[in-house]
C-alpha cells in the first residue's frame, strides 16, 4: 500500500461487487441455487471484502496526496460540442465514504450470513446486496453528475428490489413501491437540476468546462458566488439538487418511506440506513457543496429542512412500538443533523456525522436483527428481559444507543457535538432555531433510544408469543444468542462506533493522529469549523442524560407517580404515534383526494367524455352519415337511373359553367 | 331547318324517352321508353353528319378521303344504333317474359333484387 492507487484500482473499488453481482445472478443462481446456494454468500463478503482493502489504498493515496488523487476523465460520448465524460473522482470526501460504505457494508454481508441462512432467495438477496453496494460505491466515486445519475438510480432500484425481498407480502411490496416513488419525486428536482445545468452549458464552455462534470460545476459555482457568472440561477439549481437528496435522505416532506422500508430483511435495513440509500443524499449535497455556498437562500432552506426534520422524526421516534420503527425516524432525525450542519456551512461536520452515525446506525440495526432472529419479533412489547440471554447483542447494542445518544466519549458525542457547535456559532440567522430544535432533539434522542434498549433488554420477559414462534423453529430453549456470524460483525462496528470519533480529535493530537485530522483531511469541501466549546458539550451531556433518565424512569424503575403525566400526555401520543397523520394526508387527502378524486378523476372525465365522444362521435358519424344515405339503396333501378342523369346533369352542368 | 332544330327534337325525344324510362311502372313501357331515346340519338347522329361535315370540306377540300370518312360516321352509327336496338329490345323482352315467369309481375318497382 505504499505506492498511490493506479486508476484500475480505483475503478475496481466499484466492479469488485459489481462483478460478484454478476456471478451470483449468471451463474450461482441459474445453475448452483439448489445446492451451494451459500457460494453467493461467499462471493459477496470476498468482492466486499476487496472493495474495503482498495478503499483503504484509495484512501491512504489521497491522505498521503493532501488532496484529490487526480484521473482523467474518459469520454464517453459527444453531442455537439459537449463531451460526456466518465471518470474517477478520489478526493478527500470520496475517500471517507469509500471506507465507510464498504466497511459497513461487508459488515452487513457477514451478518446476512447468518441472518439470511435457510431463506429460500438467499442467493437472490446477496446478488441484490451487491448491485446495492457498487451502486453506491458508482454514486461516490462518480466524477460526472450523469453517472452519479445513473448510480443513484441503481442505488434506488436496489432498494426497491431489497425492500420488497419478501415481495409475497403486501406490506413489502406496499413499502417498496412507496420508496420507490417518494423518491422518485425527490429525483424529479434532480433531474431538473441536471438539464438545466445541461441547458447552461454555453456559460461552461464558453470557459472551457463541461456543465456535467463535478469539478467543473464547483468551478461555475464559485464563480457565480462572486458574481462573475450572471445567467445561472443558483439557487433553483441547487434546490432541485436539494431535492433529490431529500427524496433519498428522507428529509421532512418526502420522509414517509423511511420507516416502510422496515419490511425489508434487517440487513438490508442496516445497510440502507448507515451507509447506502440515506448517506446518498446527504453526500449529495456534500459532493456539491460550491452550489449550495453560492446560494444563502438554498442553504437556510437546507439548514431549516435539516432541523425540523430531526426535531419532527424524533418525536415520532418516542412512541413507536416496533424497534425498527424507533430506528427509522432515529435514522431521519439523524440525517436531519446531517442535513443541518450543511445547511450552516459545515459540511465537514456533516460528513464526519455521517461516519459516525453509520458505525453506530448499522450496529444498532444489527442489534435488533439479532433480537429478531432470538425472538421473532420486533414488537418492543413482546421484549423484556434479553438481557441476560443476549450478552452479546446487549452490549454492542449499548454501546451503539450511547454513541446515537452523543454520550462522552463515544463517537456519537463527537460528531453531534461539532454540529451542535457550528449551529450555536454560526453566523446564520435562522442557526439560533436550528440550534435549539437539535438542542431538544438531542434529549429525545437519548430517550427514545434508551426506551428501546429498556424495553427490549431489562425487565421481565413479556415474549410468550415470541418463544412460542422461536420454539416452532426447532431451536427450543428460548431467546438465545445469535450465531457467531452475527455476532463478530456487532462486535466489529462496536468498536468505530467507540472510537472513530477521535479521528476528528477536536482537542488535542492523539498518537499519529493530529488535532483536527479528519477536518484538515477533508479541507477542500469548503464551510467552516468551530472549535468545540466545553459549555455547549456540558449541556449537551445533560440533554442526552435527561433523556436516558427519564427513560429509565419509566421503562425500567416504572415509577407510579409518572403515570398520571402520561395519561396526559396520551391524546400528544396518540398523535405522534400516528405520525402525525402525515401518511393520512399523504396517502388519504393528497393521494386519495386530490389525486384520486382530482386529478384521476378529471383526467377520467377527459377520457371518457373527450376522447371516449370524440372517437365514438366519429365512428356515429359514419355509420349514421351511411344510414341517412341507405333509402338510396332500394334495389329500384329507375330510382339509380333518376340519380345517374340527375349526376349527369350537374356534371355537365358543372363543366358548362367553369369551362 | 337548321342543325340547332334537329338538336332540340333530339333532345326533347330523349328527354322523353328517360323520362318514359324513369318513371313507367311496366317493363314493356320502359322498353319502349328506351327505343325513344335510341331514337333520339340516332337523330342528333344523322343531323350531325348532315350539316357539320360540309363545314369541314369547306375548309378542308383536298383531303377527300378523311371527309369521307366523317360523312359516313354519323351515318353508320345509326345504322349501327338501330341493329344493337333490334337486339337490346328482343334480350330486354325475353328477360320481361323471364321475370315474369319467376315473379308473376312486369312492375318493374317490384324487382328490386339489388337491394341485396
Amino acid at each position: 500500500m505504499g505506492a498511490t492507487i493506479p486508476e484500475a484500482a480505483a475503478w475496481a473499488i466499484l466492479f469488485s461487487p459489481l462483478a460478484s453481482f454478476l456471478f451470483i445472478a449468471l451463474v450461482v443462481r441459474p445453475f448452483l441455487n439448489r445446492r451451494y446456494a451459500r457460494l453467493a454468500g461467499y462471493v459477496t463478503v470476498l468482492a466486499v471484502g476487496a472493495a474495503l482493502a482498495l478503499s483503504l489504498w484509495a484512501a491512504a493515496s489521497t491522505l498521503r496526496q493532501g488532496g484529490p488523487v487526480g484521473f482523467a476523465p474518459h469520454r464517453w460520448l459527444t453531442l455537439g460540442e459537449l463531451e460526456f465524460r466518465v471518470g474517477v473522482l478520489l478526493d478527500p470526501l470520496t475517500a471517507v465514504m469509500l471506507v465507510v460504505v464498504t466497511g459497513v457494508s461487508l459488515m452487513v454481508q457477514v451478518y446476512s450470513q447468518g441472518y439470511m441462512r435457510g431463506d429460500p432467495g438467499y442467493a437472490r438477496y446477496f446478488a441484490f446486496m451487491s448491485l446495492f453496494t457498487a451502486s453506491m460505491v458508482g454514486i461516490v466515486l462518480a466524477r460526472s453528475i450523469l453517472q452519479l445519475y445513473v448510480f443513484w438510480e441503481l442505488v434506488g432500484l436496489c432498494s426497491y428490489l431489497l425492500i420488497g425481498f419478501w415481495g409475497d407480502r403486501p406490506a413489502a411490496a406496499a413499502a417498496a413501491k412507496k420508496a420507490f416513488l417518494v423518491t422518485r419525486l425527490g429525483d424529479v428536482g434532480f433531474l431538473l437540476a441536471i438539464l438545466y445545468l445541461f441547458s447552461q452549458r454555453a456559460v461552461f464552455l464558453e470557459r472551457g468546462l463541461n456543465p456535467l462534470e463535478i469539478p467543473d460545476i464547483h468551478e461555475v459555482a464559485a464563480l457565480a458566488k462572486a458574481g462573475a457568472v450572471g445567467g445561472l440561477a443558483i439557487t433553483w439549481l441547487a434546490l432541485g439538487i436539494f431535492a433529490g437528496a431529500a427524496g433519498k435522505s428522507a428529509q421532512f416532506p418526502l420522509h414517509t418511506w423511511l420507516p416502510d422500508a422496515m419490511e425489508g430483511p434487517t440487513p438490508v435495513s442496516a445497510l440502507i440506513h448507515a451507509a447506502t440509500m440515506v448517506a446518498a443524499g446527504v453526500f449529495l449535497v456534500a459532493r456539491l457543496y460550491p452550489v449550495f455556498e453560492a446560494s444563502q437562500d438554498a442553504l437556510v432552506v437546507v439548514a431549516l429542512v435539516g432541523g425540523f426534520t430531526a426535531l419532527f422524526a424524533a418525536t415520532m421516534g418516542l412512541v413507536m412500538d416496533d424497534i425498527k420503527r424507533v430506528m427509522a425516524y432515529s435514522t431521519v432525525s439523524q440525517l436531519g443533523y446531517m442535513m443541518l450542519a450543511l445547511g450552516i456551512g459545515a459540511p465537514r461536520l456533516a460528513i464526519f456525522h455521517l461516519g459516525m452515525h453509520a458505525f453506530f446506525k448499522a450496529l444498532l440495526f444489527l442489534g435488533a436483527g439479532s433480537v429478531n432472529h432470538a425472538t421473532g419479533t420486533f414488537d418492543l412489547r413482546s421484549m423484556g428481559g434479553l438481557r441476560r440471554r443476549m450478552p452479546w447483542t446487549y452490549g454492542t447494542f449499548l454501546v451503539a444507543a450511547l454513541s446515537l445518544a452523543g454520550v462522552f466519549p463515544l463517537a456519537g458525542f463527537w460528531s453531534k457535538d461539532v454540529i451542535l457547535g457550528a449551529a450555536w456559532s454560526s453566523g446564520e440567522p435562522v442557526a439560533p432555531w436550528v440550534f435549539w430544535m437539535v438542542m431538544v432533539t438531542v434529549a429525545l434522542t437519548a430517550f427514545y433510544i434508551f426506551r428501546v434498549f429498556f424495553m427490549a433488554f431489562h425487565g421481565a420477559s413479556r415474549g410468550s408469543q415470541a418463544e412460542a414462534s422461536h420454539g416452532a423453529g426447532g431451536h427450543g430453549g428460548g431467546p438465545h444468542e445469535s450465531p457467531a456470524v452475527m455476532v463478530l460483525p456487532m462486535v466489529a462496528l462496536a468498536v468505530p462506533a467507540v472510537a472513530a470519533g477521535y479521528v476528528a480529535n477536536p482537542l488535542s493530537a492523539l498518537g499519529p493522529v493530529g488535532a483536527h485530522w479528519l477536518n484538515e483531511f477533508m479541507a477542500s469541501l469548503g464551510g467552516e469549523v468551530a472549535e468545540p466549546d466545553v459549555a455547549l458539550a456540558i449541556a449537551s451531556q445533560v440533554a442526552a442524560l435527561t433523556g436516558i433518565a427519564v427513560a429509565a424512569l419509566l421503562y425500567q424503575a416504572r415509577a407510579r407517580w409518572l403515570a398520571p403525566m402520561g395519561r396526559g400526555l396520551a391524546p400528544l401520543g396518540r398523535l405522534l404515534s400516528r405520525r402525525y397523520y402525515l401518511d393520512e394526508l399523504y396517502e388519504g387527502i393528497t393521494v386519495g383526494r386530490l389525486f384520486y378524486r382530482g386529478m384521476a378523476r378529471f383526467t377520467d372525465w377527459v377520457d371518457r367524455e373527450v376522447v371516449d365522444r370524440t372517437v365514438d362521435g366519429i365512428g356515429w358519424l359514419g355509420r349514421n352519415l351511411g344510414r341517412s344515405l341507405l333509402p338510396l339503396q332500394n334495389g329500384q333501378v329507375q330510382v339509380y337511373g333518376v340519380v345517374i342523369s340527375f349526376g349527369v346533369l350537374a356534371i355537365v352542368g358543372a363543366y358548362l359553367l367553369l369551362r | 331547318m337548321t342543325l340547332e332544330r334537329w338538336l332540340v327534337l333530339s333532345a326533347v325525344l330523349f328527354t322523353i324517352g328517360l323520362y318514359g324510362a324513369l318513371t313507367k311502372r311496366h317493363a314493356v313501357a320502359v322498353l319502349m321508353a328506351i327505343e325513344i331515346m335510341f331514337g333520339a340519338v340516332n337523330i342528333a347522329a344523322l343531323a350531325m353528319s348532315r350539316y357539320v361535315v360540309p363545314f369541314a370540306l369547306r375548309a378542308n377540300a383536298a383531303d377527300v378521303e378523311g371527309v369521307a370518312s366523317l360523312v359516313l360516321t354519323g351515318q353508320v352509327f345509326a345504322v349501327f344504333i338501330i341493329t344493337i336496338a333490334a337486339a337490346e329490345v328482343a334480350l330486354g323482352l325475353a328477360l320481361v317474359i323471364a321475370i315474369y315467369r319467376s315473379r308473376e309481375t312486369v312492375d318493374v318497382t317490384r324487382v328490386n333484387l339489388m337491394k341485396r
